[in-house]
């Protein structure tokens, strides 16, 4: 029994340590936001937040989580019901289409910001390499450029 | 979103809250039966506190059908769109109510062209109704009432809310006859709206069909022989029925393997050591070039289909000043859907219920039911958020799946989910294709002659052999069509010949979003290129000598907002290329530069469309520019190839689909000319890779003339 530190909270999860972080969150701990796309750390579908770093969750055995590392998903980001200024950024701009891919470019774009409080067109080529296939890309660095500014 | 569950044909969402009497006179109905919610239609419920549920028969899967729809019954009801919520009935309900919500295939860019007249009529028959309501309880004409905004007013200055009219607008007999707004009235449809599914999909809680969760619910992960067509021969359970998690390990419809185990991790990796034997038959020793072979030997076939024909094209080419040939090439493509195929399903012998992503809830209740051997009456379907669409989940094979894993398990919820390897082995595929173009100039450099031979597979043969047309597939000819409102060829040529050499590998062909428009812009449009330099026209004007009028106002109206023929940036050139699809008439202009060692850069991408009405052109421009990431996605990378019968692409690292770093900007043109309704969700797709491959032309010298790009050296010399 492994405990895992996850939006803040302390949590229990019963699996095999080799486990990957992503399947721990969604069928362990039932937080389905952080998605599946490709397994093998192509996509970001699947990307947290360890230790304020954007991180491929299908790449992280539970193992390497299990020693207090601070886990956030997409379901942590909001405080007290206020979205944080990535998700309001999300929100004003109408970008997501599908939406399967919007956890983890909304966690990857949280951690750019966090990084680069003001990023060029050109940080964000090389922090935001996920992949969606609905095509919001452009929204996308609409809305990032407009979180900068906010 | 919460997980749906069943509608109730009246009073659905009955715990909601009743309220919101805002206005201080009374009714005469009494206040359990106000504070009851009201369906004044199929398409229309009304809450007490005036929340109105518009029903959306059609699948939501990124492309706004939802909000769009939900936009054109709130306009006709003339309601408060803040109020608006709405939800899918079940295709089960459907069945109930005689069909009352007609089709629910989402395919073919249809959403709202095929629906918009009847989902109108429902807004509309409500407003009527509340009218009526209002009119009799204050004794006066209908006529002298008016409504908007979630209420009814009266020319003496009395209102009331739909809200409080609900429950009497509900006793009444529906209008037989309605009049519909003017599109140019319009004051929700027609104009740029947030849309309705927003805020879930940035917390995490929008529930995508993998996400569904229900008590008791096990997870299978499934494997079906790696050969289309090949059968299971046998498989060692016992092997790996010890391991952590496992609870079952059984198969399915004789070519597949399934483990059943408490977590998608413990079954996928017991599936992973489950030792299994195939009984793949010929189809394993299909090689890749066997597959080339065979359409080469199509383009010069003497039997053809012929899919539009005008004058005699052979005669006119035989006698022409000048012939120009070439030969195209479109490869398999797999739809990559970013949410993995998977479906839940309950299963007990009276009962069948599915959770699942759908583009078609009717055919997926069709295959729970035919799977589950019971009435369709005892089966009903759940539509959950669907991860892209994009045609492949118009397709129910991973329902059937479900259903037949549950079917052995019964009582027990299984969620079956698809690695993303299997879905991408596994797929529907955008079908292969080879295009021979022979053209006649006269001696002026008009086109007098010009004949396409396509060579290639059918979706329909794949699919739906039953609908071929005395074996021909007339959707190869998308694009092509001597007429109709849907796909016509936009070019007045007075000798033509479109025929189709079909020639099916045993691969699974599939709708592909934008589907035979896809190779066909490419192999026109690239073409009237080719046929312009040899004519020594500039390929704009070459085109509108021979487009007919719809088409050329649109490359015309993109081609200026372009800024086409005015200088570039040094090194930069313009593409172009037209068509019309899905009943919409579009056109881009892609700028791009190629550097010396054959780097190609795709700066900028504008695109213009007349689908005749726009219902919201926020999301319009949002479909155009991730249609041309879909179409520059299987343009720069798109590529499934076989060995030993099997695909040998398995994920994202050996199909490749384009980044935000290669994204160029893409600028919409929307020019509605009224009269007619398109689709915007696939057709612009169809210009992306023609109009790049023109510009690398104009970049490079070099013809690229098979796809994809990433198979091509661009260098300087190479």
């Amino acid at each position: 029994m492994a405990v895992l530190n996850v939006n803040g909270k302390s949590l229990q999860a019963n699996a095999d340590p080799r486990t990957p972080l992503l399947w721990v969150l969604r069928d362990t701990l039932g937080l389905t936001g952080t998605k599946y796309g490709c397994g093998i750390a192509q996509c970001g579908a699947c990307t947290v937040h360890i230790d304020g770093v954007a991180t491929r969750s299908c790449q992280v055995p539970l193992s390497a989580v299990a020693s207090g590392k601070k886990i956030v998903t997409i379901e942590g980001l909001a405080q007290d019901g206020k979205l944080n200024r990535i998700q309001q950024a999300w929100l004003d701009n109408d970008v997501p289409q599908c939406g399967y891919c919007q956890s983890g470019m909304i966690m990857a774009a949280t951690a750019l910001l966090a990084a680069k409080p003001n990023p060029t067109d050109a940080d964000i080529d090389a922090a935001m390499t996920n992949i969606c296939r609905c095509g919001t890309y452009q929204q996308v660095r609409e809305a990032i450029h407009a979180a900068a500014k906010a | 979103m919460t997980i749906q569950t069943p509608v109730g044909r009246r009073g659905f969402l009955a715990t909601a809250v009743a309220g919101g009497f805002s206005l201080g006179f009374s009714f005469p109905w009494t206040s359990a039966e106000a504070a009851e919610v009201q369906e004044l239609n199929a398409w229309v419920v009304i809450h007490p506190d005036d929340k109105v549920v518009i029903r959306i028969a059609r699948s939501e899967m990124g492309q706004g059908t939802l909000t769009g729809l939900a936009q054109l019954v709130a306009e006709e009801l003339g309601c408060d769109w803040s109020k608006v919520t709405t939800e899918y009935p079940t295709p089960g309900e459907n069945v109930r109510r005689h069909r009352v919500w007609k089709n629910f295939s989402t395919g073919g860019s249809r959403g709202i062209r095929e629906s918009n007249q009847y989902v109108r009529e429902g807004g509309a028959i409500a407003r009527e109704m509340l009218i009526a309501a209002a009119a009799a309880e204050w004794k006066v004409p209908a006529a002298e009432c008016k409504a908007a905004d979630s209420k009814v007013t009266h020319s003496s200055g009395k209102s009331a809310t739909y809200g409080q009219l609900a429950a009497a607008a509900a006793k009444l007999e529906p209008p037989k006859e309605v009049t519909l707004k003017d599109p140019k009235d319009w004051k929700i449809a027609g104009k740029p709206l947030k849309r309705l599914d927003t805020l879930p999909k940035l917390t995490g809680q929008m529930v995508y069909g993998i996400d569904v969760r229900l008590p008791g619910m096990l997870i299978a992960a499934v494997h079906a022989c790696p050969v289309h067509g090949g059968k299971l021969k046998s498989f060692d359970g016992a092997k790996v029925e010890k391991m952590p998690g496992v609870k079952k390990v059984l198969s399915i419809d004789s070519n597949a393997v399934v483990v059943v185990a408490d977590t998608y991790w413990n079954a996928r990796t017991a599936l992973e050591k489950l030792p299994v034997q195939w009984d793949i038959g010929k189809a394993g020793e299909i090689q890749q070039d066997q597959i080339t072979a065979m359409l080469k030997e199509g383009l010069d076939a003497s039997e053809a289909f012929v899919g539009n024909k005008a004058g005699d094209a052979k005669a006119a080419i035989d006698g022409a000043a000048r012939k120009v040939e070439a030969v195209y090439a479109f490869p398999w493509q797999s739809h990559a859907n970013m949410e993995p195929m998977n479906a839940t399903a309950l299963y007990t012998p009276d009962k069948c219920e599915v959770w699942c992503g759908t583009q078609n809830g009717e055919a997926a209740l069709a295959a729970a039911a035919e799977a589950a051997e019971l009435p369709v009456g005892k089966c009903d379907v759940y539509k959950q958020m669907l991860g892209t669409g994009f045609g492949r989940r118009g397709r129910a094979d991973y329902v059937r799946q479900a259903v037949l894993v549950a079917k052995q398990m019964p009582g027990t919820p299984v969620k079956l989910i698809w690695s993303r390897e299997e879905d991408m082995t596994h797929d529907t595929y955008h079908p292969t294709t080879m295009c021979k173009l022979t053209g006649g100039l006269d001696k002026d450099g008009k086109l007098v002659g010009l004949h396409v031979r396509i060579s290639g597979q059918s979706i329909l043969a794949g699919l739906a052999p039953q609908n071929l047309q005395k074996g021909m597939d007339p959707a190869t000819f998308q694009g092509f069509a001597a007429g109709g409102a849907e796909a016509a060829y936009g070019y007045n040529v007075p000798n033509l010949l479109i025929d189709h050499a079909m020639r099916n590998p045993h691969l699974t062909p599939g709708f592909w979003r934008g589907v035979n428009t896809n190779q066909n812009a490419v192999y026109m449009e690239c073409f009237m290129d080719e046929l312009a330099e040899a004519a020594g026209q500039d390929p704009l004007a070459f085109r509108l000598k021979m487009l007919k009028p719809k088409y050329a106002a649109v490359l015309e109206a993109t081609a200026e907002k372009a800024g086409y023929g005015k200088p570039l940036p040094a090194g930069h050139f313009h593409g172009i290329a037209q068509i019309m699809g899905y009943g919409s008439y579009v056109a881009g202009v892609a700028e791009v530069s190629v550097s010396s060692d054959g780097v190609l850069k795709i700066h900028k991408i504008t695109a213009g469309t007349d689908p005749g009405h726009i219902v919201n052109p926020a999301q319009v421009e949002r479909q155009i520019a991730g249609s041309f990431v879909y179409g520059l996605s299987a343009a720069l990378y798109g590529e499934i190839t076989l060995k030993d019968g099997a695909v040998e692409q398995t994920n994202f690292d050996s199909y490749n689909v384009m980044r935000m770093d290669e994204m160029p900007r893409v600028e919409a043109t929307l020019v509605p000319s009224g009269g007619f309704w398109g689709g915007v969700g696939e057709p612009t797709i169809a210009v992306a890779a023609p109009a790049v491959l023109n510009a690398i032309h104009k970049a490079t010298g070099k013809r690229v003339r098979i796809l994809p790009l990433m198979n091509n050296d661009l260098k300087k010399g190479a």
